[in-house]
């Protein structure tokens, strides 16, 4: 019989070899899904992971699906680091959405050099004022944030569908229920021409490797950090943990209300009722993917695009439901939380009893 | 006025139930220091595995039992994650809910749009059709009396039975109990089944007789509320009751107010039960003794039994 | 009179290896009928380990145990219990939510032994002398009504033997006393107790047998009342340690440096002990020990002094005059004031983080070890190393996880972290606990240096020895009320014995003052 035995200290092999064998785990229950599905597992797998990158358009199409994982992973990696367990980047996301394509909306005229980062900057205020809803909620009254950010994820996607088919909706959009066109001055420019890859896609590995000084290098980030692992030594150090969540919520909120504007500044070029396939519960995985780290959210979030292109190619070409987007995310989570174990132990025989000494003595 | 108090009634007792069955079974699991976020995921796998086996065998009964079968089954995989792997419960219940999202959508891909088979109401004649009190007490299917009959059993397991006294302990000190020789992770395996299989069932109400049909996401977050409901009751189950029949309420009158045509925009008030939870979860968070005194010590701590 | 050709207990070769330590080194026991057989041995020697053996916790890697002479393996503390083993373990395994019933129903897994448990409990408890009420629920208890618990439990199964794990360190004098009256009377009524203490006079009172053990083997097995105390305890010690910290008095008339005024805080912690008036002045090169059995109050009271939680009005706590009782720990290490706290693994340190982080987390205010918002990464390795260096801290170098530290080095990394800080008044709450010897004397050294140099102490201790050793004056925390500080060479171990009992909820206690007040 087997069982597990601590360490005493992390495995720096098995932090960076737990991930790779989560991978390689998955690869395989999911060729294993696709063979129950009817399909050739090796091709489906093939289809699945590697088409998409063997084209200019599908890695493209890659990094732009990556630049919003890529910064609501970067956000909930230095959240959950400091123990803050926000949920709802998906809400925040949206609010992103609506508090800046509201302003794009309002003043379609004006110049770009004033309209297009104010609109950033009020996409950034929508995120951290939804976030900051959960962290008033939390630090005043002491509900879990888990569940609260998770409800105004729910209340986010009907007040955007409220908008979009409601006041917002385009008058000439023959009823569907989207808003109008952004303005020149108010869209995402794409920065490589003949491609989609939006000025977003450029932020979000600028983003990372601030969050990440932020986070390793700077006060702030450790007493972040501390009051993630000891709440009780962070304030033996006199570092307030009720100014420390809001920090986090705000600043993860911030960050996915970001990627909200430029998703539907860029890519969408409005706003429609369903501006996410669900990036904010794909971005939990990301931050886990890269161990909580916002580098490591970078390589995460290109992975799990990855899976997004994945799964359409597979309806495409397969003919099979691109849900199996969400049974490989899942799985890999499963296996990624299921392979850390080996971070902090190692399996060992279980020892058996020895036989007595000679009973004399 | 009799029609509409019995059409509230019924309406609010088929919204309460899914809520009621989800949550025991999560209280359970909670009071052995389990915590599982897996709820959402596990009702979805439960709707799409009764609702697919309702419909290729015709055959109620087996449906539900699919889905206590699948619900635990999804609760199995959470608790080798956590329970022998030592996974982080929170990460582990959230990657329960993605998987289950997809798995329910891609097995139940075939399944949309589809009128499979409903669960039978109870007919007693006479006494079903007297006014009010018939349709309201002896009208329902077996799985609303199945919830009242487990909260039941469950309050009764819990408190007066030596086996629930120990669930209750290794939820209060998982070492202590280790200390005294008890199988804390075996404890918690039974108790995470069990609020598997109860959220299986709840999701088999969803697809079998609330709704019923199969579509993606079908319970649009009724899993989460029946997580705060579980904070909402301090961990006992008889609060339970009245949570998830507030809750039931809530979500009657939210589609109430949308059929009389007020002129409030719909969506919002379609929003009205998640607004009401935050709104119950932070009235109940802020009494913090409460919360302390109740709230299983050694909720979603990892055990490991050293040596 | 059972006279039994076999002993009771019989213990012969127990090996137990952990990873990195032999906690066990073929050890043999031996436990006779009506004996009450003390285990002695310093914090680490192994005893711990030996019980956990014979009560079935864990099995041994080799070795044999013979219970009547019979060959067993001791399956689980079911089992254990089975064979009429009870044990009461130094850390309560009590249930804080439940009552006193279903806690003792608990450890009973027959459904015959829970009939009519209540009454029985009432009628044990009260036959014994130790009263429980068995619907009151656990977190109302004082830790020595807690304590008859876990007796009364292993009573109601009509035990053989009895282990006691260190049974006196939670209960005031007067209790022990009570405690002893119960052992005897079990062990001449059949039940042997197997005693574990590293109290030497205690042993020397009530056992007849002692077998002592120093890091994981036996050394001896002695009758210890033919033995003084002092050939006990280097019996028991691994080298003549000496602590070059001698008694000291400080000039009665060196300024005030910490002054506490009427202290009154509301426990924010679910079970804890309101603080109640707590005034005390500590001079300039004083050291002041606070005395007292855990859970009187001590947590609150260095939460105060810390600044985690605030005192109120800000004349409460003065530090060299200002007011300092509405400032957080930050400004109060700006003023001066540096804190150990009890708890190392989570709240004096990060257990995950090295010891160069562990160092920024109290020494950035006034080792300056921040720059512009960022970490001084070179500054905080620096700090580091010299707190290592200075206090002979054992580890590879400030990137050190806390964690891969033993107990008594990262005792003497924190302390030495804040002593590194010249501080006006050092609080330290449970110096020694769980340090091993040489440690404990490293930090009695730092502590005594660092008062010499003109530093305001404070230490809080369950240990009354370490208090008489190093301390100027003595005051004693009951039920969150403070005594008046007396000096050091003017009390006794009754006196603050008794003053430990406070206000406690046993109506003996009081009776016991009236006695001691009257004589």
């Amino acid at each position: 019989m087997l069982r597990f035995e601590p360490r005493g200290y992390s495995s720096r092999f098995w932090s960076f070899g737990s991930p790779i064998l989560a991978l390689v785990l998955t690869v395989i229950v999911t060729g294993a899904f696709f063979a129950l599905m009817g399909s050739p597992p090796i091709k489906a797998v093939y289809t699945f992971l590697v088409e998409p990158l063997l084209s200019y358009n599908g890695l493209s199409a890659l990094l732009v699906k990556a630049a919003p994982l890529i910064m609501i992973g970067v956000g909930l990696s230095l959240c959950y680091r400091a123990n803050v367990w926000n949920i709802g980047a998906e809400g925040q996301f949206t609010l992103g959405a609506i508090f800046g394509g509201g302003f794009a909306l309002l003043f379609p005229d004006a110049p770009w050099q004033l309209a297009y980062p104010t609109m950033l900057a009020i996409g950034i205020l929508g995120g951290m004022f939804w976030a900051g809803i959960v962290a008033f909620l939390r630090t005043q009254f002491n509900a879990n944030e888990i569940l609260t950010s998770l409800m105004l994820t729910y209340v986010a996607q009907l007040v955007l569908i409220y908008l979009v088919t409601g006041p917002w909706r385009d008058p000439m959009g023959f009823g569907f229920p989207q808003t109008a066109m952004f303005s020149d001055a108010e869209t995402t420019p794409t920065i490589i021409p003949g491609t989609h890859i939006h000025l977003g896609c450029a932020a979000a590995p600028v983003l990372a490797v601030l969050v990440w000084l932020l986070l390793t290098k700077s006060v702030l980030g450790f007493q972040l950090r501390v009051v993630g692992q000891a709440p009780r030594a962070a304030r033996f150090a006199g570092f307030s943990e009720p100014r420390l969540i809001w920090i986090a919520l705000l600043i993860s909120g911030g960050l996915a209300g970001l990627a909200g504007i430029f998703e539907v500044s860029g890519p969408i070029g409005q706003l429609t009722t369903s501006i996410s396939p669900g990036y904010g519960f794909t971005a939990v995985i990301v931050a886990f993917l890269g161990r909580l780290h916002p580098i490591g959210a970078i390589f995460g979030g290109l992975l799990l695009a990855l899976s997004y292109l994945g799964g359409d190619a597979a309806q495409i070409d397969l003919g099979l439901p691109n849900a199996v987007t969400g049974i490989f995310q899942g799985v890999l989570l499963f296996f990624l939380l299921g392979c850390d174990i080996l971070i902090l132990y190692r399996l060992k025989p279980r020892p058996s009893l020895q036989p007595a000494m000679s009973p004399a003595e | 006025m009799i029609f509409f108090l019995t059409s509230f009634l019924i309406s609010v007792i088929a919204a309460a139930t899914p809520l009621l069955l989800a949550a025991t079974g999560e209280l359970v699991a909670e009071k052995s220091g389990v915590l599982n976020l897996g709820v959402e995921g596990m009702m979805l796998v439960g709707a799409v595995a009764g609702f697919a086996v309702a419909y290729g065998t015709g055959s109620t009964i087996l449906a539900v039992a699919a889905a206590v079968v699948a619900g635990a089954g999804m609760a199995l995989i959470f608790s080798f994650l956590t329970l022998t792997m030592l996974a982080n419960q929170i990460a582990t219940g959230l990657a329960l809910t993605i998987f289950g999202r997809g798995f329910s959508a891609l097995a139940g891909a075939g399944y949309v749009g589809i009128a499979g088979p409903v669960l039978p109401k109870l007919h007693i004649p006479i006494i079903s059709d007297l006014p009010l009190i018939g349709p309201v007490l002896f009208g329902h299917d077996a799985l609303i009396y199945l919830s009242f009959a487990i909260l039941a059993l469950t309050a009764w397991f819990l408190y007066r039975t030596h086996a629930g006294l120990i669930l209750r302990a290794v939820g209060d000190s998982h070492d202590a109990a280790h200390a005294i020789g008890y199988p804390v992770i075996n404890i918690r395996y039974l108790a995470t089944l069990f609020g598997g299989a109860m959220s299986g069932l709840a999701g088999a109400y969803m697809s079998l007789s609330y709704s019923p049909l199969w579509a993606q996401d079908m319970t649009a977050g009724r899993g989460w509320i029946a997580l705060a409901l579980v904070v909402f009751a301090a961990w006992r189950p008889l609060w339970l009751l009245v949570g998830a029949y507030l809750f039931g309420g809530i979500m009657y009158l939210s589609l109430y107010i949308q059929g009389l045509g007020v002129p409030i925009p719909s969506p919002l008030v379609s929003a009205l039960p998640y607004v009401a939870t935050v709104v119950v979860l932070v009235i109940i968070s802020r009494d913090v003794r409460r919360i302390r005194l109740n709230q299983p010590a050694s909720l979603s701590k990892p055990f490991h039994a050293t040596a | 009179m059972n006279v039994n050709a076999e002993p009771l207990l019989k213990l012969t070769g127990i090996v137990k290896q952990f990873p990195g330590c032999l906690a066990n080194d073929r050890v043999d026991l031996t436990v006779g009928h009506n004996e009450i057989h003390a285990l002695l041995g310093e914090n680490g020697a192994g005893k711990s380990t030996l019980v956990k053996i014979i009560y079935g916790v864990m099995k041994p890697d080799q070795g044999e145990i013979r219970f009547e002479g019979v060959p067993i393996v001791v399956q689980n503390p079911a089992h254990a219990r089975q064979l009429g083993v009870g044990m009461v373990f130094q850390h309560f395994s009590l249930f804080e939510a439940l009552t006193v019933a279903e806690n003792i129903a608990l450890g009973l897994n027959d459904p015959e032994d829970r009939k009519d448990l209540r009454s029985r409990i009432s009628q044990i408890s009260a036959s014994y002398g130790l009263p429980l009420d068995p619907d009151a629920a656990v977190h109302d208890l004082s830790v020595g009504e807690r304590q008859r618990i876990e007796i009364v439990r292993c009573l109601l199964q009509k035990p053989k033997l009895l282990i006691m794990d260190e049974p006196t360190s939670v209960l005031t004098p007067q209790e022990v006393d009570k405690l002893f009256v119960v052992l005897r009377r079990l062990a001449s009524e059949g039940c042997s107790i197997l005693y574990i203490s590293h109290k030497l006079k205690e042993v020397r009172e009530l056992c007849e047998k002692a077998t002592i053990m120093r890091l994981g083997r036996v050394v001896a097995h002695c009758s210890p009342r033919e033995k003084t105390a002092t050939e006990l305890a280097e019996l028991m010690i691994s080298s003549q340690l000496k602590s070059k910290a001698e008694k000291r008095s400080a000039a009665d008339e060196a300024p005030p440096r910490l002054v506490l005024d009427r202290l009154t805080i509301r426990s924010s912690h679910q079970f804890g002990t309101d603080l109640k008036d707590i005034s005390l002045t500590v001079r300039q090169g004083e050291i002041v020990g606070i005395a007292g059995i855990a859970g009187n109050g001590q947590t609150e009271l260095m939460d105060a002094l810390s600044g985690e939680v605030p005192a109120g009005r800000p004349e409460t706590v003065m530090l060299d005059g200002t007011p300092i009782g509405h400032l957080g720990p930050r400004e109060r290490r700006k003023l001066g004031g540096c804190f150990v706290p009890e708890e190392r693994n989570g709240h004096g340190a990060v257990t995950t983080m090295t010891l160069a982080e562990n160092a920024f987390l109290s020494g950035h205010v006034r080792a300056a070890l921040a720059r512009m918002g960022f970490v001084d990464q070179t500054r905080t390795a620096g700090f580091a190393q010299g707190v290592i260096e200075r206090f002979d801290v054992r580890t590879t170098g400030p990137r050190a996880e806390a964690r891969s530290l033993s107990g008594g080095n990262l005792q003497k990394f924190l302390v030495g972290r804040e002593v590194q800080q010249h501080p006006s008044v050092l609080v330290i709450n449970q110096p020694t606990w769980g340090v091993d010897a040489g440690a404990a004397i490293a930090i009695y050294d730092a502590i005594v240096h660092l008062a010499d140099g003109g530093t305001a102490v404070v230490i809080i201790s369950q240990d009354l020895d370490e208090i008489m050793l190093l301390c100027d004056r003595i005051a004693v925390i009951a039920a969150g009320r403070l005594s008046p500080p007396v000096p050091v060479k003017q009390a006794t171990v009754a006196q603050i014995g008794l003053l430990m009992g406070g206000t406690a909820a046993s109506a003996e206690g009081e009776a016991a003052r009236k006695e001691a007040a009257i004589a």
